[in-house]
């Protein structure tokens, strides 16, 4: 049974707006599955919709197989979401703000403490539970956030940009906690705007652009897609011009770095060859970005061509 | 049953810990403003004015003025939470719940009903410090409280729906409610108004609450009591069809 199912699904707002033109979208259960697109592509509008926040205007949406025309309360209490934007009260502690959340999804006040309890001590939180959440930090507000929407225990687990502003170290111990989740079986829906983190983690991957599927298919193909890499060679004595590489694309960005662009079929070893021929001697080399960057950015570029 | 009386509890739960959270903003104002209007209205001006209807004045406003500061604090209770819900963004907790609409606006009508009623008992308390009060009927005064409670946080909460800004949710209060509540017979009885403007006050939905609260606790009042149960619960019904159906449809609160 598919985790998420979403079929031509449109948003047009009431300013006219077009958000999303006719998606369809196929999330397995069980998966670790990464919604990518730059900013207003719709990504948000789509989340909105799956959780209930957004009226959609046509197409239609199916949560474990839920429709959420039809069987709405079910759909709902399959997802626990989490959103872009701080949504909790200033005012009230992080314990009451968990526990609450737990009895609007008809979870009675005992199990929700337990429950909350449990959450906030994995998510490093238990320390501050009779804090103000206005006190607590950026990143601790964005795993309060989590502990919240895991409260009723959901099957599926949708994430907008969690990790937005958070350090690297906390960066790092979210996503060891969200490939946890996902290992006890809670399919996990990702947005973010760090690639490298859709790559880590994600087994499946769409791309939105312009409220329009651009991509939709495994991060292994994806991948293999990629026919170049571009390459920073950092040299241990400076060079004032550039042997012959063989043809390859390639610029002196300083006396001390290379930049070569090495197709897919072509051996790398080639390089290192003409820069030992030459007396120059490479102490690092670095991909110019991540590889999924370079996809995402021609897809789009892509997709900008053909509209 | 149970699937939906405990996130209706929740929201009332969460409702009387904020405002209780924050009583001095929401108990003590009512309190200090009221024993004021006692002072002034009932101890100072009072005996001057003699009798109302055959009571005392500070007799005869008494209950005008208690069911004043519920009126003001069961509105102001629901249309300041919800909207501060909607500008703290966190109606989307229970927006993305399997919490069906009547239970949301079951759960924040009950909190203004809760804070309208403890306002209501402690100005009471502060009446019983300049005159003892009577009570006629203890049925029918509880009924009209609950009911004007009820009236006027579905009110509070439409306003609420409609806000888009803090300043949205001052404007009905200061320009709209406060005028009814003075010319609905808090501090008259109609019978001294000329004619013309007797059946102009009968438009006023809060002559009805004041005089059926009146009647509760002296026995006296300007409208006939029938009368005015009956359009408490034409505005209750109203009200309540009204804000069911702008939170079905979402207005406010999705896009």
């Amino acid at each position: 049974m598919s985790a998420l199912k979403i079929k031509n699904l449109n948003k047009i707002y009431s300013n006219k707006f077009e958000a999303l033109k006719g998606i369809d979208l196929n999330v397995k259960q069980g998966d670790f599955f990464a919604l990518l697109g730059p900013n207003g592509a719709g990504k948000s509008t789509t989340i909105g919709i799956i959780c209930g926040l957004v009226n959609k205007t046509s197409g239609s949406v199916k949560v474990f197989g839920h429709d959420i025309d039809t069987d709405n309360d079910a759909a709902k209490a399959s997802i626990g979401v989490v959103p872009q934007e701080l949504n909790f009260s200033q005012f009230e502690t992080s314990l009451s703000i968990v526990i609450n959340q737990g009895g609007y999804y008809g979870i009675s006040r005992r199990i929700a403490t337990e429950r909350a309890e449990k959450y906030l001590k994995k998510l490093g939180l238990w320390e501050k539970r009779n804090e103000v959440s206005r006190n607590l930090s950026g990143g601790m507000k964005r795993r309060l956030m989590i502990a919240r929407a895991l409260i009723h225990e959901p099957k599926m687990l949708i994430l907008d940009e969690p990790t937005a502003g958070v350090d690297v170290e906390l960066r790092r111990s979210m996503w060891d906690f969200l490939i946890d989740l996902n290992q006890q079986g809670i399919t996990i829906v990702l947005t973010t705007h760090y690639l490298e983190e859709a790559e880590s983690l994600c087994k499946n991957i769409a791309i939105i652009d312009q409220g329009k599927i651009v991509e939709d298919t495994s991060m292994k193909q994806l991948l293999s897609k990629l026919d170049k890499e571009t390459f920073f060679f950092d040299l241990v004595d400076p060079i004032t011009s550039l042997p012959d590489l063989n043809g390859l694309n390639s610029k002196l960005i300083d006396p001390t770095t290379v930049e070569i662009e090495i197709l897919r079929k072509d051996n790398i070893n080639q390089v290192f060859d003409v820069f030992s021929s030459n007396n120059i001697n490479v102490c690092s080399m670095r991909n110019k970005s991540n590889r999924l960057e370079e996809l995402f950015l021609d897809l789009l570029n892509n997709n900008n061509k053909t509209d | 049953m149970q699937s939906l009386f405990i996130p209706y509890s929740t929201i009332v739960i969460k409702e009387v810990s904020r405002f209780t959270r924050i009583w001095v903003q929401t108990i003590l104002p009512p309190a200090i403003s009221m024993t004021l209007y006692f002072v002034i209205f009932g101890s100072l001006i009072g005996p001057r004015i003699g009798t109302m209807n055959g009571f005392d004045y500070i007799d005869y406003i008494a209950p005008g003025i208690i069911m004043m500061s519920i009126i003001n604090n069961s509105y102001a209770n629901v249309v300041s939470s919800f909207y501060g819900a909607k500008f703290q963004r966190h109606i989307e907790e229970m927006l993305v719940a399997p919490i069906p609409n009547f239970i949301i606006l079951a759960g924040f009508v009950t909190g203004g009903i809760v804070r309208g009623f403890l306002v209501g008992v402690v100005v009471t308390i502060v009446a019983l410090f300049f005159t003892d009060l009577q009570l006629h009927s203890f049925p029918i005064t509880i009924a009209v409280v609950l009911m004007t409670s009820i009236v006027f946080s579905l009110a509070g909460m439409i306003n609420a729906i409609f806000a888009n800004k803090f300043d949205d949710i001052s404007i009905i209060p200061t320009f709209v409610l406060t005028p009814l509540i003075y010319l609905g017979g808090v501090f008259y009885s109609i019978d001294l108004l000329p004619e013309f403007w007797q059946k102009v006050s009968a438009f006023n939905p809060i002559l009805y609450m004041v005089n059926a609260f009146r009647y509760g606790m002296l026995g006296e009042s300007d409208i006939s009591i029938t009368h005015a149960f009956i359009m408490l619960t034409v505005f209750t019904i109203t009200l309540l069809i009204i804000s069911l159906q702008l939170l079905n449809r979402g207005v406010g609160i999705k896009s």
